[in-house]
C-alpha cells in the first residue's frame, strides 16, 4: 500500500480555477476524507487523483511515483462511484473480473481473486446475477468488490453512500470501516456528509471553493477549528454563531439585548470595541456552567435521548440551537437561562479566522 | 367477486368513450385485414373473382416476376439494413462525443433527410445520378471512374442507387434512437472502464454495443419491415416513363409488384393479396429470428 503526495495541485477550466493549489500528504493505510459543500472541488480533486481529469498544475505522486500524465488504469488506484457504474449487461462475476481480464491475468488467477473478494464482501450467492437484480446495498458491495480485486495501492470512493437509504447508509458505513481495517488500504473518500467524515476518517480534509480550509483528525477539527467555515461545517447540529463586541474585557451581545459574557481564555486579548463572532456548540448547553444567556424557547424537538431546543433572545432575533440532553420538561414559550462553560466558546475575527 | 353498480356504470361509460374509435378501427383496419385474407384465396381478374383455394400460392411458385421481385427485395434487405445500422451507430457514437464541435448542426443535418419530401428528394436524386449528373461528373473529375455510370440504366447500379437513397434517407432516423440510448448511459460506466484498463475499442464492442442491444434490435426490426415494404424510391427514382422498378425490373420489389398487380396490370386482387400476406409472414418470421438472436443467454 502506498501513500500519496499532492503538491500545489491546480485545475483550471479555461479562465476559471476550480482547484487552487492543494498541498496534502496522505500516509500509507490512512483513511482520508475530503469533505465540503457542493461545488467545493472535492470530487474534482478525487477525479484528478484517479486520472479522469487532467491536472493543470502541480505534482501528484502515488507510492513515490509521479502520476500526472500516467493513464488512469496504470496509477494503481481503484474507484467506487456514486452511481456504482456497474456494467449492466455483465454478471457480478464478470463485473468484478473485467479489469483483471484486460490486465492479462490467467483465468485461474482471476477466479481466485474474484472469489476472495466475494468472500470478503459476502457476495458468493450473487455471483451470477446482473446488477439490475441486486439491491442498492448489494450493488454497492459489487462496486467495492470490483475495486478490491485489482489490489490497488489506493482506493477512491466518490460519495459512495449517497444513493442509499438512511439505514443502509449507516450499515455500509460500518462495513467500509471494517474493510479498511481488513484490507489495510489507503482510502480517499469524498462526501458532503460530515457525519460520514467524522466516523470514517483518520484524517479529514475540509475543502471550500477549491482550497483546503483545514486538515486534521476528526476530533481535532471538532474541538479546535481554524476558522468559521470549518467550525460551522463540522458538527451536527451546526455551531451557533452570534455577533459579539469586546467591551471592558467582556463580550457584549447586541442581538441579545446587550447581555454580556466573559471572554474565553486567549493568548492575546482582543482590542476593546473589536467586532467578533462568537461560536457556541449546541452541546455546550447540555453540560451547563457559569455563564448564562436569557432565552425563550420557540420550538422543541424531542428525540428521546436528546432534545434540541431552538431559542431566541425574545420575539425575533437570531435562533440558537441548544442540545439539552433528555430535557423532557422543555416546552415552547418557556423562558430559561441557558447555562454553559464560557471557556469553551470560540471567537472568530471579521475575516472568519479563529482567535486563539 | 360481484360487480358493484358503480363499477358497472363506470365500465359502461368507459366502453362508450372508446366505442367510436373501436368502430372506426374495426371498419377500416380489422375488416380489410380479414377481407384481404379471404381475398388471397380468390382467383380471377377484375371483379370477376371466384374461390381458388391455394391456387394463388401455387401460382407464386411458378411466377418468375414474383421470384425476381422477392430476390430483389431480399438483396436490398441483406445489403442495406446492416450498412445503415452500422452507419447510424457510428454517427451516433461520434455525435455523442461532447468534445465534437457543432453537434447540434450535424445532428440536424443527418436527421433532416427523413423529414424531407419524398418527391423533392427523388427529383434531386434523379438529376444528381443522371448519366451527365453531378455525381458522375464529380467521380470523373476525381478520376475515380473513366466512363459515366449508368445509375438508372444498369441493373446493378440501379440497385446500388436505391440502396444509397434509402440509406441516405433513413440513417439519421435510426441514429436518433441510438443517440437517445447513448445519452441514457451513465458516463461513470465509461470512467470505471477507463480505470479498469478497458481499451477504447473494447469499450465500444464490450460495453456500448451490449448496452445498446435493445435499441439495435428495435431499429433492426423496424428497418427490416421498412425494407420489405420498400416502394416509394423504386416507384420514383428508378421509374422510367412513370413505370417503377426500372431498368428491366432490376429494382422491382414485392410492394411495387403488389401495386402493379392491383393498379397497373389487369387487376388480380386475389393474387396481390397473397403477395401482401407473404410480406406479413416474412416480417413475422424475420422479427422472430431477430428476437431469438438478441435474447439474453
Amino acid at each position: 500500500m502506498g501513500g500519496l503526495t499532492l503538491k500545489d495541485i491546480r485545475k483550471t477550466y479555461g479562465a476559471v480555477e476550480v482547484i487552487k493549489g492543494v498541498n496534502l500528504e496522505i500516509a500509507p493505510q490512512e483513511f482520508v476524507v475530503f469533505v465540503g459543500p457542493s461545488g467545493c472541488g472535492k470530487s474534482t480533486l478525487l477525479r484528478m487523483i484517479a486520472g479522469l481529469e487532467e491536472i493543470s498544475g502541480g505534482d501528484l505522486t502515488i507510492g513515490g511515483r509521479r502520476m500526472n500524465e500516467v493513464d488512469a488504469s496504470q496509477r494503481g488506484i481503484a474507484m467506487v462511484f456514486q452511481s456504482y457504474a456497474l456494467y449492466p449487461h455483465m454478471t457480478v462475476r464478470e463485473n468484478m473480473g473485467l479489469a483483471l481480464k484486460f490486465a492479462g491475468l490467467p483465468a485461474s488467477e482471476i477466479a481466485r481473486r474474484v472469489d476472495t473478494a466475494a468472500a470478503i464482501l459476502g457476495l458468493q450467492a450473487l455471483m451470477d446475477r446482473r446488477p439490475r437484480d441486486l439491491s442498492g446495498g448489494q450493488r454497492q458491495r459489487v462496486a467495492i468488490g470490483r475495486a478490491i480485486v485489482r489490489n490497488p495501492q489506493v482506493f477512491l470512493f466518490d460519495e459512495p453512500l449517497s444513493n442509499l437509504d438512511a439505514e443502509l447508509r449507516v450499515h455500509m458505513r460500518i462495513e467500509i470501516a471494517r474493510l479498511h481495517k481488513e484490507l489495510k488500504a489507503t482510502i480517499i473518500y469524498v462526501t458532503h456528509d460530515q457525519v460520514e467524515a467524522m466516523t470514517l476518517a483518520d484524517k479529514i480534509v475540509v475543502l471550500r471553493e477549491g482550497r483546503v480550509e483545514q486538515v486534521g483528525r476528526p476530533l481535532d477539527l471538532y474541538d479546535d477549528p481554524d476558522n468559521l467555515f470549518v467550525a460551522g461545517f463540522i458538527g451536527s447540529p451546526k455551531m451557533n454563531f452570534l455577533k459579539a463586541q469586546v467591551s471592558g474585557g467582556r463580550l457584549v451581545l447586541p442581538e441579545f439585548a446587550g447581555q454580556t459574557l466573559p471572554l474565553p481564555p486567549l493568548r492575546s486579548a482582543p482590542d476593546d470595541g473589536a467586532e467578533l463572532t462568537l461560536g457556541l456548540r449546541p452541546e455546550l448547553f447540555r453540560r451547563g456552567g457559569e455563564a448564562g444567556l436569557e432565552l425563550m424557547i420557540e420550538i422543541v424537538e424531542h428525540l428521546g435521548d436528546e432534545t434540541f431546543a431552538y431559542a431566541t433572545p425574545g420575539r425575533g432575533g437570531p435562533v440558537l440551537t441548544l442540545a439539552m440532553g433528555e430535557g423532557r420538561d422543555l416546552s415552547p414559550g418557556q423562558r430559561l437561562t441557558a447555562r454553559f462553560d464560557a471557556t469553551r466558546a470560540m471567537l472568530f475575527d471579521t475575516r472568519g479566522q479563529r482567535l486563539r | 367477486m360481484a360487480m358493484t353498480s358503480v363499477t358497472r356504470q363506470e365500465n359502461r361509460a368507459g366502453w362508450a368513450f372508446i366505442m367510436p374509435a373501436l368502430v372506426l378501427l374495426g371498419l377500416f383496419m380489422v375488416y380489410p385485414i380479414l377481407w384481404s385474407l379471404w381475398m388471397s384465396l380468390q382467383t380471377g381478374k377484375g371483379m370477376n373473382l371466384h374461390f381458388g383455394g391455394f391456387a394463388n400460392i401455387i401460382r407464386l411458385t411458378k411466377d418468375p416476376v414474383f421470384q425476381h421481385a422477392l430476390s430483389n427485395t431480399l438483396i436490398f434487405l441483406v445489403v442495406q439494413v446492416p450498412i445503415m445500422i452500422v452507419l447510424a451507430l457510428l454517427f451516433a457514437v461520434a455525435l455523442n462525443n461532447p468534445r465534437l464541435k457543432g453537434r447540434a448542426i450535424l445532428r440536424t443535418a443527418i436527421f433532416l433527410p427523413c423529414v424531407t419530401s419524398l418527391v423533392a428528394y427523388s427529383v434531386l436524386f434523379k438529376s444528381m445520378f443522371a448519366v451527365d449528373g453531378v455525381v458522375n461528373d464529380t467521380l470523373m473529375f476525381l478520376h475515380i471512374i473513366r466512363q459515366p455510370i449508368g445509375w438508372m440504366i444498369d441493373p446493378f447500379w440501379a440497385k446500388v442507387l436505391i440502396i444509397l437513397a434509402i440509406t441516405w434517407r433513413w440513417t439519421g432516423y435510426n441514429m436518433v434512437f441510438y443517440l437517445a440510448a447513448l445519452q441514457n448511459i451513465d458516463p461513470s460506466i465509461y470512467e470505471a472502464a477507463r480505470i479498469d484498463g478497458v481499451p477504447p475499442r473494447a469499450r465500444f464492442f464490450r460495453l456500448t454495443i451490449p448496452m445498446l442491444k435493445p435499441v439495435i434490435l428495435f431499429t433492426t426490426v423496424l428497418s427490416t419491415i421498412g425494407t420489405l415494404q420498400l416502394f416509394d424510391e423504386v416507384n420514383t427514382i428508378t421509374a422510367s416513363a412513370g413505370v417503377g422498378g426500372a431498368p428491366a425490373d432490376a429494382t422491382l420489389t414485392l410492394s411495387l409488384y403488389i401495386y402493379n398487380l392491383t393498379f397497373r396490370f389487369m387487376p388480380t386482387y386475389g393474387y396481390a393479396a397473397t403477395v401482401s400476406w407473404l410480406i406479413v409472414i416474412m416480417v413475422g418470421i424475420l422479427s422472430w429470428i431477430q428476437f431469438q438472436v438478441a435474447k439474453e443467454r
